[in-house]
């Protein structure tokens, strides 16, 4: 893999061309996941619905990214454009819970 | 020493072609800096407007010249116009569009046609959020918090929000433009370590257009989306909460003041070397430091905040987060002074202006220490103190550095000398305008003044007025530029390639460059900032 971002900086051509087979697995891997997703919805586990809906969206997109849109194939330049991407939202998630999860948490007794 | 006259007229990026829509659909990156160089000048003198009218307000005690929703209006709209339509663009879209092709050696940035896109974004943006303020105006403060902006507002505040959304994506592709030219394109032999500081800082202040700006797109249509459809995002009522604006806002905004003071950082370091004739001290840590300004910068954001109602406990990380910012700015400007140290220096007009860039940073910089203390910020939050910090800081910052870069590369632009004495009185007026206008505000921050009043008690009147004295100076100081640029472009001097005997593959070629800039691709085999090898000659012009 790292050879074929290689050469793609060289020629910088962004063009790969992946068997259709695997586009049509991921498409049946996301069918699946949707699938996932609205039965679980159906069921009452609590807090847990929203996390579950949220884990399978994030491994629907990273699968979406890396394969219909190229990025396993990209320059690392690319790649690092992405992982930046991801790392800043979990910044503005991470730093804004700083405030929500402690918000509640008094600082005098009886308050 | 007279560098090659000019006999016959080189074609150049000027003169190559004529005619409204050679501009309107050109597709050359210094075209591009020329059409933003009008379009934000028309809206600085537009905010500067506003700004004299809040100041001729705040002469008197009461609230005579306008009602206070009037008053409101302008200066919401004096902050989203200097911000949004002003700042955020000045170096960036104009120097920076007009020298990062030819300080990295290339013929014109990445994506030239997502350049122009940039370009028609920005003004369909402007023209919006013109078109809100014209029907009616905006109330809500440039920072939009709701529920002014929501639950409790009956001004244009959408139509507002969609133009800056829309100016957002302006921002977005200058970043990216810059990003992968300076990833990509970089001439022979320009490795990242002779890369001038200027292209160091866009750079940096790129990384956070492109990861900050969706940020704010999306927090200003989820207002605009709560509004429109009642959607619970911020409205308690609906579910929603109101800090979570500012959040999503400042995540943004804090930021965004570094897209507005980087690129004048990396204005400053080209003009200090060249007018102290030395390299750069500590260049690594110059270069480095931009990029800490710029992650960094992500992690401090609730620090406008503080008496808001966040968590004390998140309000202790961000006050010290906040004080590790100032470290990678220090880190500047102890090294600008130190490359002044023993250079030679001759006082010309750019760095007159870099002489008052680096002390009005440093105070508007350390009262940003004061700021975010948390038990000071109490006592001076939401006070003219803030005002005269962000001034001092945007203002006797980036204006400062963007008026430097100006007149440093006016030659550049448009071949011609501006004329050097008046150009040093009106940075001297700018500089003694500048500080009578906010350092009183300082004085009345301590004092308790609220901000966004448009009456105070008549106890405060003086400071009042010497700060509009000094708005006036202030404004002769900046309309002097404006008549003597325009006057050099006919009657100026003819600038030669390199009037100030400066290093950079800028001035290794004519002026105006030609079109494609370089006649063969530069090698580079030198560092930056080659001043100490160069032959000593004298700067040509302005003695
Ligand atoms: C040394 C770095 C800096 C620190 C530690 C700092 C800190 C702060 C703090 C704590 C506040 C909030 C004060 C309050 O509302 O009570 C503030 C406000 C502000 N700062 Fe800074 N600052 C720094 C640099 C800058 C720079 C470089 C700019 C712009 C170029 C800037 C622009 C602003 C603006 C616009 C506001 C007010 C926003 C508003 O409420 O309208 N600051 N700063
Ligand atoms: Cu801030």
């Amino acid at each position: 893999m790292a050879e074929r971002a290689e050469h793609n900086e060289e020629t910088g051509s962004v063009g790969h061309i992946a068997p259709a087979k695997l586009y049509v697995a991921i498409w049946a891997v996301l069918m699946v996941l949707t699938l996932t997703t609205v039965l679980v919805s159906m069921v009452d586990i609590g807090p847990m619905n929203i996390v579950v809906a949220l884990v399978i969206a994030t491994i629907k997109g990273t699968l979406v990214v890396l394969f219909f849109m190229h990025l396993r194939y990209s320059p690392k330049l690319t790649m690092a454009t992405v992982i930046a991407a991801v790392f800043w939202l979990f910044l503005l998630l991470s730093l804004t819970m700083t405030d929500y999860l402690t918000r509640a948490w008094s600082t005098y007794p009886g308050h | 020493m007279a560098t090659a006259v000019q006999i016959v007229e080189r074609e150049n990026y000027l003169n190559s072609n004529y005619g409204i829509k050679s501009w309107l659909l050109t597709t050359d990156h210094k075209r591009i800096a020329v059409l933003y160089l009008i379009s934000i000048t028309a809206m600085f003198w537009l905010g500067g407007f506003f700004a004299m009218m809040i100041r001729l307000e705040l002469l008197t005690p009461a609230g005579d010249l306008v009602s206070s929703d009037t008053y409101n209006k302008l200066f919401t709209m004096h902050g989203i116009i200097m911000v949004f339509f002003f700042l955020i663009p000045s170096v960036p879209a104009v120097l920076g569009n007009f020298l990062v092709p030819l300080m990295v050696g290339a013929k014109d940035l990445a994506f030239p046609r997502v350049n122009l896109l940039s370009w028609y974004l920005y003004m369909a943006g402007a023209i919006t959020a013109l078109t809100a303020m014209v029907t009616g105006g905006v109330d809500t403060g440039w920072t939009f918090y709701t529920p002014f902006s929501t639950t409790y507002s009956n001004t244009h505040v959408i139509g507002a929000a969609i133009g800056i959304f829309i100016a957002g994506f302006s921002s977005i592709l200058t970043g990216l433009n810059f990003i992968v030219t300076i990833h990509r394109m970089r001439a022979p032999g320009m490795t990242w370590r002779r890369l001038p500081l200027f292209c160091w800082s866009n750079y940096a202040a790129a990384v956070i257009m492109v990861l900050g700006t969706p940020v704010i797109a999306i927090t200003l249509l989820l207002v605009a989306l709560e509004r429109a459809f009642n959607i619970g995002v911020f409205n308690p009522q609906l579910g929603g909460d109101p800090l979570l604006f500012q959040h999503l806002f400042w995540f943004y905004s804090h930021p965004a003041v570094y897209i507005m003071i980087l690129p004048g950082m990396g204005v400053i370091s080209e003009i200090v070397c060249c007018f102290s004739r030395k390299r750069a001290f500590g260049y690594e840590f110059i270069a480095l430091a931009s990029i800490a300004i710029a992650v960094l910068g992500f992690l401090v954001w609730a620090h406008h905040m503080f008496v808001a109602g966040i968590s004390v406990y998140a309000a202790l990380v961000f006050s010290l987060l906040s004080y590790l910012v100032a470290i990678p700015s220090a880190v500047k400007v102890f090294n600008w002074t130190a490359t002044m140290y023993k250079g030679s220096i001759s006082y010309n007009t750019p760095m007159l202006y870099a002489f008052g860039f680096i002390g009005l940073f440093t105070v508007g910089g350390l009262t940003g220490i004061f700021l975010s203390s948390l038990g000071l910020d109490v006592h001076v939050h939401d006070t003219y103190f803030v005002i005269a910090h962000f001034h001092y800081v945007m203002v006797g910052g980036m204006v400062m550095a963007y008026m430097a870069g100006l007149h440093f590369w006016w030659p550049k632009i448009t071949g011609k000398m501006y004329p050097e004495a008046w150009a040093k009185l009106s940075a001297l007026l700018v500089f003694v305008g500048f500080n009578t206008t906010f350092f009183p505000l300082f004085i009345l921050g301590y004092m308790g003044s609220p901000r966004r009043y448009h009456a105070y008690p008549p106890e405060f009147q003086v400071l009042n007025v010497l700060s509009t004295a000094g708005a006036s100076i202030l404004a002769v100081g900046y309309v002097l530029p404006m008549i003597y640029f325009v006057w050099s472009l006919r009657y100026g001097a003819d600038a030669g390639p390199n009037p100030w005997n400066a290093t950079g593959l800028e001035w290794m070629t004519s002026s105006p460059p030609p079109t494609h800039n370089f006649d063969e691709t530069p090698v580079v085999t030198w560092e930056a900032y080659d001043y100490e090898h160069q032959p000593q000659e004298e700067i040509t012009v302005g003695h």
